[in-house]
């Protein structure tokens, strides 16, 4: 589909939609994950969509009845023992104070950096729009390798604070950046003429319009440093899941790291119901998503020089560390034989797995961020919502649990094949096709279907240039997200790759184990370069998401 | 969409199992490999110029591939496993999936580098050495005996990795050597000094010391070898030092090899093995860069390092290393776990 045809399509509906915005003048509104504002509907979901992400559901929350299975063959008795010893104490100290620090510092970065890019006269600012985002392109693990290959220092706690804070703020931002360009300026312009002073319009008008979309946004990065792995691993600093690998590596112990998993899945519980907590305090109410015109930029003045030193010093540690300690390692590493696995062909499956998972997941999301969006509701909710649990499950987790699937009832069909490991990726990484779709599906109200209908268009005509047109790009950068995450993951690739095959990120991984930087540094190079694609056509959606802002109607 | 998907899964089983299909003499092994990967591709690609039989890898940490064959019973797609240290090998021993291996090939290795029962084979060795910063702690004040490492003279110095393989080894010969208690009071000690020096592996504790985190940590010989010959000489700001001779603390670990009982190709698997230990095979790993010494066929290593006639180990047996599961629960027991 070209832009042009998409724009054109979108300028048609516009049309369609401010006739809908005048029978509909204050929408009662809920904001979701990405802080996307929808009108609530409450007519009974179709069975179909209801059985369609219920069996959705059921198959991402296998994993957590695998657990379930496996601590109970360790016996109460174990993991209590388990649970109790010293070293929980530690790890679960490590866990949380690192989690909190890192979600602080990405809400404040990320935010900060979303309101200077939508709200100021940065310079550049489209230029900075997609840079603040590719970070989150590169694996963690690459981060971590770039860091501690080149500064000592960046080790344990604090290596741990800054390497995944610059690795994960997008996630933050994105949302925030979006939600910022949606919201309505005229509160602000109100809050500023009844006598609120510049600073307290911010905190109390612009920071609340977008509570929804920070806290959102700190829910991922929380869920995602729960799960977090191999960049732990490289920097020496110690959590519940590099226990649970440990556990299962060195004691041959899949029940206790089972047992193990289950207390991870309750601190995301804990996450995921504090987010629920504080999003339930009071709502912004506001007209309709279309009522909205060009917001006016505010002049940074005398602090453009600061707010640009500022960007450029986060895009160079988030961005210039990771490339040039790469580019330093392939021209600094000792010299080394031509390894037997070739770039291409470890770059070639990579993309395959990634973009064949990546398009399963955006079509298993459908189901339920339509019943989530367009029925509302409270079972709709918590069935989206129960299906984040998968983010903070270690790869090796859900690994184990398709093997011991696969295994146990299939008699070892599909084991140690590409399609179980591209299931394990449409598992992993299911919550943030969901985001991805969950936002598109918002700015499709159902509304604009019926009226198309009623304006006598057939149902192929208003799915074709009404329903996709509109959901597309939505789909598009959801299906980027997964191939993103899928690009990048190591721990569920080590157990279920087929044999032979080589992945860019176990072969990474394999050659950085070794302190082989020299033979790693271009696997992580290739990988940063596979995922800056993606990378661009995410920042390049969000930067539009709620493409009406940015143009007065 | 989905038969798309259908079309492209069968597109991708396809090409997952492509590989497989051997050249040659068309025969092919699937080896599950956790020894060093660079190591295993120079093996791998001499074996099969010299057979014509393909070899599927599987890299991964050897406890991992460990569970994973007992996970997989008798339908392991695995013929040969090949690990960096023997406790793996003895544990899958142990549940009675290693097949014999061939007489003609044991005799290649010392007999007390193998299997008591022959069903693995030692392949290479290693030995525990201390890593050291010159310009934190001089080589005289280190420790000649593993037992100092729990001095409280070295609180804060000492980098520790207790989840590493070869560490186990070294806890079992000194709960060999002075008891369960007393190793676990040393444990204890050590864990005191390590603080929050507790690194994940190895490679992490050499990178460490060399870099000037901590003034020095157990690890096996050859990571500072590798070390020097991937950062060069000069950016190496670490030295290594022997504990005395046979000190419980210097141990020689053995890599090896083993075929499983539930594999459906013996005889090339059988082949793969009798190739590691044969001169050529050897060879390859005395020039290799993982700087492990060869240990059969008379083969000695071309590497600039200590001799392996000239080491002093402890005279722990592999059979006395055993599983590594004592030594694990007692890992456990003083919170290193």
């Amino acid at each position: 589909m070209t832009g042009n045809r998409t724009r054109h399509d979108l300028g048609r509906q516009d049309e369609i939609r401010r006739a809908e915005v005048t029978t509909t003048r204050v929408a009662r509104t809920r904001q979701g994950v990405f802080g996307d504002m929808v009108p609530a509907r409450r007519t009974a979901p179709p069975r179909i969509l209801i059985g369609a992400s219920g069996a959705v559901a059921a198959v991402l929350l296998a994993p957590l009845v695998f657990l379930l299975i496996e601590a109970r063959g360790a016996g109460t008795g174990t993991i209590a023992h388990l649970i109790w010893r010293p070293l929980t104490a530690s790890l679960l100290w490590n866990t949380v104070r690192l989690t909190v620090v890192v979600t602080a510092l990405c809400a404040i970065i990320g935010t900060l950096a979303a309101w200077c890019v939508e709200r100021t006269d940065l310079p550049g600012r489209r230029v900075w729009a997609v840079l603040v985002v590719i970070p989150f392109a590169i694996p963690d693990f690459v981060v971590s390798f770039g860091w501690a290959s080149l500064a000592t220092w960046v080790q344990g706690f604090r290596g741990a604070v800054l390497v995944m804070t610059l690795a994960v703020y997008p996630l933050v931002y994105l949302p925030v950046a979006a939600s910022l360009r949606g919201a309505d300026p005229g509160q602000e312009e109100t809050a500023r003429s009844l006598g609120l002073g510049r600073a307290r319009t911010f905190v109390r008008v612009t920071l609340a319009q977008a509570r929804g979309a920070i806290l959102g946004g700190c829910v991922l990065v929380a869920l995602v440093l729960l799960a977090e792995y191999g960049a732990f691993e490289i920097l020496g600093y110690q959590t519940f899941t590099t226990e649970i690998f440990t556990e299962f590596q060195v004691s041959f112990n899949v029940p206790t790291a089972c047992a193990l998993s289950l207390v991870l899945v309750a601190l995301s519980v804990v996450v995921l119901g504090g987010d629920t907590a504080a999003r339930g305090r009071g709502r912004l109410a506001r007209t309709g998503p279309l009522a909205q015109r060009m917001t006016r930029r505010h002049r940074l003045g005398r602090a453009t020089l600061p707010v640009l030193a500022g960007f450029v010093a986060l895009t160079g540690l988030a961005l210039g560390v990771p490339l040039g300690a790469s580019v330093y390692w392939i021209f600094e590493g000792g010299a080394h034989a031509i390894s037997g696995v070739s770039l291409v062909y470890a770059g070639w499956h990579t993309a395959l797995y990634g973009g064949v998972a990546a398009a399963l997941a955006t079509l298993l999301s459908l189901p339920v961020a339509l019943l989530a969006v367009r029925r509302g509701g409270r079972g709709g909710r918590l069935l989206e919502r129960s299906t984040y649990l998968v983010l903070a499950m270690p790869g090796l987790v859900i690994a184990l649990a398709l093997s011991y699937f696969a295994e146990r009832y299939a008699g070892g069909f599909g084991y140690q094949s590409a399609p179980l490991l591209i299931v394990a990726y449409a598992i992993l990484f299911f919550p943030l096709a969901l985001v991805g779709v969950r936002a598109s599906v918002a700015h499709a109200p159902v509304g604009l279907e019926e009226a198309a209908r009623s304006l006598g268009q057939g149902r192929l005509a208003v799915l074709g240039r009404v329903t996709l047109p509109l959901v597309g790009p939505g789909l598009a950068a959801a299906f980027c997200l997964v191939f993103l995450a899928a690009v990048t993951e190591l721990t569920a690739t080590l157990i279920l790759v087929p044999t032979g095959v080589q992945t860019l990120a176990t072969q990474f991984w394999a050659y950085q184990q070794n302190l082989s930087y020299g033979q790693a540094a271009p696997f992580a190079l290739v990988i940063i370069l596979v995922a800056a694609a993606p990378g661009y056509v995410i920042s390049r959606y969000f930067d539009r998401l709620p493409a009406r802002a940015t143009r007065p109607l | 969409m989905a038969a798309a998907l259908v079309a492209a899964g069968c597109l991708l089983t396809a090409c997952g199992s492509s590989s497989s299909v051997g050249s040659g003499s068309g025969q092919s092994i699937t080896l599950y490999n956790g020894q060093h990967v660079q190591t295993t591709e120079s093996l791998v690609a001499g074996f099969e110029k010299a057979t014509g039989i393909a070899v599927n890898v599987r890299n991964d940490d050897e406890d991992t591939l460990a569970d994973q064959i007992v996970t997989e019973g008798p339908r392991s797609p695995a013929d040969v496993i090949y690990t960096e240290n023997s406790p793996a090998l003895e544990y899958l021993q142990g549940k009675g999936l290693l097949a014999k291996v061939d007489a003609s090939t044991l005799a290649l290795t010392p007999t007390r580098y193998n299997s008591p029962e022959g069903d693995w084979a030692g392949v290479s060795a290693r030995v525990s050495v201390l890593i050291y910063d010159p310009s934190l702690i001089a080589n005289s004040q280190l420790p000649a005996s593993v037992l100092q490492l729990a001095n409280s003279r070295y609180k804060g110095e000492l980098a520790l990795a207790p989840g590493e393989t070869d560490f186990q080894p070294i806890v079992t010969s000194v709960m060999r050597t002075y008891g369960t208690a007393a190793a676990r009071r040393w444990l204890e000690g050590i864990k005191a000094n390590a603080g929050s020096r507790s690194y994940p592996d190895n490679e992490t504790i050499a990178d460490e010391v060399n870099r000037g985190a901590a003034a020095f940590g157990v690890v096996n010989q050859y990571y500072w070898y590798r070390m020097r010959a991937e950062l060069g000489a000069s950016a190496m700001h670490s030295g290594i030092s022997y504990f005395a001779a046979h000190d419980p603390g210097y141990v020689l670990d053995v890599s090896g090899a083993a075929v499983l009982k539930s594999s459906r190709h013996q005889a090339a698997a059988q082949r793969f093995l009798a190739f590691l230990l044969s001169k050529q095979g050897q060879e390859i790993i005395a020039h290799s860069i993982s700087f492990e010494y060869p240990i059969a066929s008379g083969v000695t290593t071309a590497q600039p390092e200590t001799p392996f006639s000239q080491l002093q180990p402890n005279p722990i047996t592999v059979r006395e290393l055993g599983d590594g599961s004592a030594a694990i629960a007692l890992l456990k027991q003083a919170g290193l776990l």
